[in-house]
């Protein structure tokens, strides 16, 4: 258990915060990806790669009082804002990880400025990496229907995928 | 339809939970009789659940035909109904039966142990040069591939994705019921032909029509309880702890170049990332078992130790802990574990519910995960939770719970008495675990 909550601690720390779930969902993924070590096993779900495993880690180190979960009320849903507590500080200073500070520190915080759309949009297309870009881009408009992406929203995540490694 | 024939006679089988499973098409009858399907024979449902509840030696493969045939029925009352397309039926059928296929022995250790994961497995068994594969594409070429991103959850039809994965699909409607019956326990009980019956087909999911929300809600709660007093149970969570540190202990003396008396052969291509579809299929649990019997003999005496407490049922007793232990104590424990001979990193393992893989009924809140969501009579979808008080209640609760393990017996063993006594104030000062009940079962 300990290191792998030790490292979703690392980069929420780096972070500063976080706002939204799906938005963390997404920022773990794509650190994932760009080979940060993260053992959290996502899978495809309507909205993306999803991760249980992401979601309850996250729940337990809010119940162990290292992560604080704030719930915002927005027009017509909730959003959560997660940060991390002095006690969450504290165990991480004192827990021995083997953890790429500086390159975890620039992917988390450069992906903080995006959007969850766009995080979606971004995860989605690494989930197909494999594919051709055409196939990625075909993928991407039939699972993705609803949220209206363009083909200029194509090309910006792969400017920024690229950007990224 | 081209590429399948239906069978002169039906076929069945007899099953305890679902009486008799029908059969009807020649392709779900050969792909039963494919050697990948029938490998499921020898891998359990509940991987070391059975240490607990000694009825639980139910395998893949009765699951895998249990979701088969809720599939079959959810079609039969889907048939003729908007948004249904009659083409996709035998597509809904093969990946119902498939969608377990690529899973290992104790897959869950066996994945984190060594980064792995059953997905990949099930598609490349389905898109690859396997006996299920050579069956499912006299269907057409694409078909394999259709069947296999059903099953990731990447097909276009997201009502098709939904029978099969979603928060209330076939899958969870049969392990619940199979795991409940073969556990014994009296949760998990629910009236899933009022489901059946009430589901309805709609452009992106399959929903429940609103006079069927109580037989929904019977059937979130015994979701709920069979998480805590099967899926979760600190004994089983044991025996797979003390599974998970036998194949870390295999994996570093394999490094290391320990001399086994008994070699690891059928681990090796996941040790050195090797492993290819054909040793994939080879190992099962029964060829697992093998090596642990055979593993108690080694001279190392931690991989000598873990085998026979498996393979004996001696697991690891647990304490429950909180912030300050993690906060002040965590070195320091793992300092006199050391100092007591005893080495922390086999020895002392923290397990929690996020190390197993079950999840809770969410709401979908932020879109995390599609909800189950019930057709109102004026036709609107409504999400669960917000019409039922029950299920709103325990979307809420705590579903968090960490435990520290470690061989009880151990501290009360002669040799460094004062260290151990250290260690057992320490684990015994949680504020939970005075009045422990420390017995099995």
């Amino acid at each position: 258990m300990l290191p792998d909550h030790a490292r979703l601690l690392a980069l929420l720390q780096d972070a500063g915060e976080i706002v939204g779930r799906k938005k963390w969902q997404k920022m773990v993924y794509i650190s994932k990806k760009m080979q940060l070590p993260l053992q959290e096993k996502y899978t495809f779900h309507m909205y993306g790669p999803y991760s249980e495993e992401l979601t309850l880690r996250t729940e337990e180190l809010c119940s162990l009082g290292f992560v604080t979960e704030t719930k915002e009320s927005k027009s017509g849903y909730y959003q959560y804002r997660y940060q991390l507590t002095e006690a969450g500080n504290t165990f991480l200073d004192t827990f021995s990880l083997e953890w790429p500070h500086q390159k975890a520190k620039e992917i988390i915080q450069r992906l903080n400025q995006y959007n969850a759309k766009f995080l979606e949009l971004v995860s989605t297309m690494l989930y197909f990496e494999e594919l051709s870009k055409d196939e990625v881009k075909e993928k991407v408009f039939t699972l993705k229907k609803s949220q209206n992406y363009k083909d200029v929203d194509i090309e910006e995540a792969w400017t920024f995928i690229d950007s990224l490694k | 339809m081209e590429g399948n024939r239906k069978l002169q006679e039906e076929k069945v089988f007899k099953d305890p939970v679902h009486r008799y499973i029908h059969i009807r098409d020649e392709l779900i009858w050969d792909l039963i009789g494919t050697r990948e399907f029938q490998r499921l024979r020898r891998i359990r449902q509940l991987g070391t659940t059975f240490l607990t509840f000694h009825g639980a030696e139910h395998t893949r493969f009765n699951h895998s035909l249990g979701v088969y045939e809720i599939m079959r029925r959810i079609i039969e009352v889907f048939d003729g109904r908007p948004h249904w397309e009659e083409s996709e039926r035998l597509l809904c059928l093969s990946a119902a039966l498939l969608h377990d296929i690529g899973h290992g022995p104790f897959s869950h250790s066996f994945e984190k142990m060594f980064q792995t994961d059953h997905e990949w497995w099930t598609r490349k068994i389905i898109v690859e040069d396997t006996e299920v594969n050579q069956i499912l594409r006299r269907m057409g070429e694409d078909f394999p591939q259709k069947v296999a991103d059903v099953i990731e959850k990447t097909y276009p039809n997201k009502l098709v994705v939904s029978m099969i994965s979603s928060q209330i699909d076939a899958d969870r409607m049969d392990y619940l019921q199979r795991d409940a019956y073969y556990t014994g326990v009296s949760y998990g009980h629910f009236d899933m032909e009022r489901i059946l019956r009430v589901m309805r087909p709609t452009e992106d999911q399959a929903v429940i029509k609103y006079t069927g929300m109580h037989a929904v809600e019977d059937y979130i709660m015994s979701r709920y309880q069979m998480y805590w007093q099967v899926y979760f149970h600190p004994v089983t969570r044991s025996a797979e702890v003390i599974l998970s540190k036998i194949l870390q202990r295999v994996k570093t003396l394999y490094a290391d170049g320990y001399a086994f008396s008994q070699s690891p052969h059928h681990f090796i291509g996941f040790f050195d990332g090797t492993i290819n579809l054909e040793q994939y299929l080879q190992l099962d649990e029964s060829v697992t078992l093998y090596y642990f019997q055979m593993w108690q003999l080694e001279d190392d005496p931690v991989l000598k130790d873990l085998c026979q407490r498996f393979m004996n049922r001696r697991l690891f007793k647990y304490v429950e802990f909180d912030q300050q232990l993690l906060l002040n104590e965590w070195s320091k424990l793992q300092e006199l574990f050391t100092r007591a001979d005893i080495d922390p990193e086999y020895y002392l393992v923290i397990d929690s519910s996020s190390d197993l893989p079950y999840d809770f009924y969410r709401p979908g809140e932020e879109e995390e995960r599609m909800p189950i969501h019930l057709l109102m009579p004026d036709k609107r979808l409504r999400e669960l939770s917000r019409e039922s008080d029950l299920v709103e209640a325990i979307s809420g609760k705590k579903r968090t719970d960490h435990k520290l393990y470690y061989p009880a017996e151990w501290l009360d063993s002669p040799g460094h008495e004062k260290e151990k006594q250290q260690i057992k104030d320490i684990l015994f000062s949680q504020p939970d675990n005075q009045e422990m009940d420390f017995r099995e079962g």
